[in-house]
């Protein structure tokens, strides 16, 4: 069997993201077991990899279309990967469109994020039954499940990291999300290309990947539809070890290269990290964030998109009877009524504060509790909010307003 | 044992019935309400009617006849605790379209003879009138939050109603937005939760059954449907002028040029 496997925890970014997506083919290894080769990986080699993952036990969760969007899914096959698709996402926007490849990684990130698996949006915690002797507790399986994330982008590992920290960072693990995490079996997949909301470039979190998974790959349609593939840990190798490989050759690497280097010089968003604690802190009393909340419907849907946020609501309910009760925990959001309910009231009443919150807590006072921006530039909370409001639109009307 | 049970009262006031068959809808659940709870005035399910006064009373229907303004007064004092549920109780219903227009005009169009109809200008929910303990929203009410709401009520706690949007329904499920991924004008963002996210989950945008959200921004959801996904006038107003209508913001937000009379 493996060994008891930890959970990554990359550092926070430092180098600019040009050098981060070159550098993301040098190869970094974390442990010296791992064999310090590049190889390639052949299209059809992939019903190999999905038999490697099965006997492993793992179930393996990713891409897939459904309802006009590429979610994240239990995958029973390579057939289930989204083949020859992509996506076009815009503020407000997202919808499909035929590729004329056969690529399996041609698009970007979709409404779903990884976090679904290791936060489940319910969940159960733990039951109480009245018996003779008062109420007796039943807590849930410990036992986590066992995913293989097939398909992680550079920008979602670092929100994993994120979530590492947040969650299983310091004394107190939340262990559901320790144990589901250390089990699952990391693939990522690096960007070759990048939606119109992508940032993860200036957030120097992708569109390359250097640590934190257990296999890397980089699809390369070329003459032959290949996977340049790296592992990054012990399981990935063993994995690799169990595919048909070959050494890859130059030119290989240099399209694996170029695609990556790709997806970053699309990118047209772009933000400065470094700068936005202070601009945060700074635009405090800002008239933007009432004018944010004339078009802002406090639906939450930013929260809930972002691979990152983690605010959860424990409710207790009981049945009719009085002898059963339940104790769940459920995806909040800081812009949801009650959120901030403390006796008497809410602290935060209106959608200016709530957007306020959300926007300077992600990108300023996370860097304080958390070590890094709580921002990975994936774009997702511009997409998906129903109303296009754009993260970096404001946080440029943010920064105009104060110079 | 039985009378400690607490009573139970459901009463109809204008609505099509709808939400009252929700409780007889519980099925699985049924014989525990009954065992948790005396159902001593439901003409609906029973002819067998145990008088006031009620520990609890669901009422259902929005006030639209000067006979029901008075009734409503009634069924106030004898309840304990007084439950509205469903959209007509809570928000005047499909009928509160009513209040944008002439309803003479409408009994002299309908009936023969309309001087036999006493029936008010506007179709108003229960809590203009008398003071209600909880709104239950929904057309119809969700059986599950019934459910929940009576268990509240017996043991004493707080209901577990949550008052977000129906996106974070959506969110929770991994349903995908049909508004962002499909152009659809949905009325999701400004709509109480409650039914699970429904009609999203199956392809088509959300009708707003629930009602407005406490902070319902329609005018921004409104500006977007015109500016961004082309929505016609005459649609935008449809889509507020429905089961919730008589609530603002949908209220008037539905009232647009082409929905005036």
């Amino acid at each position: 069997m493996h060994e008891a496997p930890e959970i990554h925890r990359p550092q926070p970014p430092t180098k600019p993201g040009c050098d981060r997506a070159k550098s993301s083919h040098q190869t970094q290894r974390r442990r010296g077991k791992i064999p310090d080769v590049t190889v390639v990986v052949a299209r059809d080699s992939f019903d190999t990899l999905f038999a490697a993952l099965a006997r492993r036990g793992y179930e393996c969760v990713g891409p897939t279309v459904r309802d006009g969007a590429i979610v994240y899914d239990r995958l029973r096959s390579p057939e289930d990967l989204p083949r020859g698709w992509t996506d076009e996402q815009a503020p407000g926007h997202y919808r499909l469109h035929r590729r004329n490849d056969e690529a399996l990684f041609g698009y970007v990130v979709g409404p779903h994020s990884w976090k679904k698996f290791v936060f489940p949006p319910e969940r159960r915690l733990w039951q109480l039954r009245r018996g003779d002797q008062g109420f007796e507790r039943v807590d849930e399986p410990s036992a986590p499940p066992r995913y293989a994330f097939l398909g992680v982008r550079a920008c979602e590992l670092a929100a994993l990291g994120i979530q590492d920290r947040v969650f299983a960072g310091g004394e107190y693990a939340e262990p559901h999300y320790r144990d589901t995490r250390a089990a699952a079996l990391v693939i990522a997949v690096e960007c070759t290309e990048s939606a119109a909301t992508c940032f993860c470039d200036s957030m120097n979190t992708g569109p390359g990947v250097d640590a934190g998974f257990d296999l890397a790959l980089t699809e390369v349609l070329g003459d032959e539809h290949v996977f340049v593939a790296r592992a990054g840990s012990d399981r990935g190798a063993e994995i690799l070890a169990e595919l048909p490989t070959r050494a890859a050759t130059a030119a290989e690497l240099d399209a694996a290269r170029a695609g990556v280097e790709n997806a970053a010089d699309q990118q047209q968003r772009r933000i400065d990290p470094e700068a936005l604690p202070e601009l945060m802190a700074a635009s405090y009393e800002s008239p933007r964030w009432e004018q944010i909340a004339e078009r802002c419907l406090s639906c939450a849907n930013c929260t809930l998109a972002c691979p990152t946020c983690f605010c959860s609501d424990v409710e207790d309910v009981s049945d009719l009877t009085g002898e059963h009760a339940e104790r769940w925990r459920r995806w909040d959001s800081c812009f949801n009524p009650g959120f901030s309910y403390l006796y008497g009231g809410e602290v935060r009443k209106t959608t200016a504060s709530r957007y306020r919150q959300w926007l300077t807590h992600k990108l300023g006072s996370w860097v304080a509790q958390f070590g890094s921006s709580g921002c990975v530039g994936c774009g997702r909370c511009i997409t998906w909010c129903p109303v296009g409001i754009d993260l970096i639109e404001e946080v440029a009307q943010l920064r105009g307003a104060q110079s | 044992m039985k009378n400690t049970r607490p009573k139970l009262a459901v009463w109809k006031f204008a609505s099509c019935d709808g939400c009252q068959l929700s409780l007889l809808d519980c099925e699985d659940e049924l014989l525990a309400v009954a065992g948790a709870i005396e159902i001593a005035m439901f003409p609906e399910a029973s002819s067998a009617m145990v008088e006031g006064p009620y520990d609890v009373s669901l009422v259902e229907g929005s006030i639209t006849t000067p006979h029901d303004a008075e009734r409503i007064h009634e069924v106030r004092a004898q309840s304990g605790t007084l439950i509205t549920i469903g959209a007509c109780a809570t928000a005047g219903g499909i009928q509160a379209l009513r209040n944008f227009a002439d309803v003479e005009e409408f009994t002299r169009a309908v009936y023969a003879s309309p001087e036999y109809i006493d029936t008010l200008g506007q179709s108003t929910p229960i809590a203009d009138h008398v003071q209600v303990d909880f709104e239950l929203r929904g057309c119809p009410i969700d059986k599950g939050q019934l459910l929940e709401v009576l268990s509240a009520f017996l043991n004493r706690r707080k209901p577990r109603i949550p008052s977000h949007s129906v996106c974070v329904e959506c969110k929770r499920r991994g349903t995908v937005c049909v508004m962002v991924a499909q152009g659809s004008a949905c009325l999701g963002p400004v709509t109480h939760a409650g039914c699970g996210a429904l009609c999203p989950t199956y392809d088509r945008a959300c009708f707003g059954c629930f009602g407005p959200t406490e902070r319902a921004n329609s005018a921004s959801l409104t500006e977007w449907w015109r500016r961004e996904l082309g929505v016609p006038e005459p649609d935008v107003g449809r889509a507020y002028h429905t089961f919730n209508t008589w609530a603002e913001p949908f209220r008037s937000a539905g009232d647009t040029k082409d929905t005036q009379r």
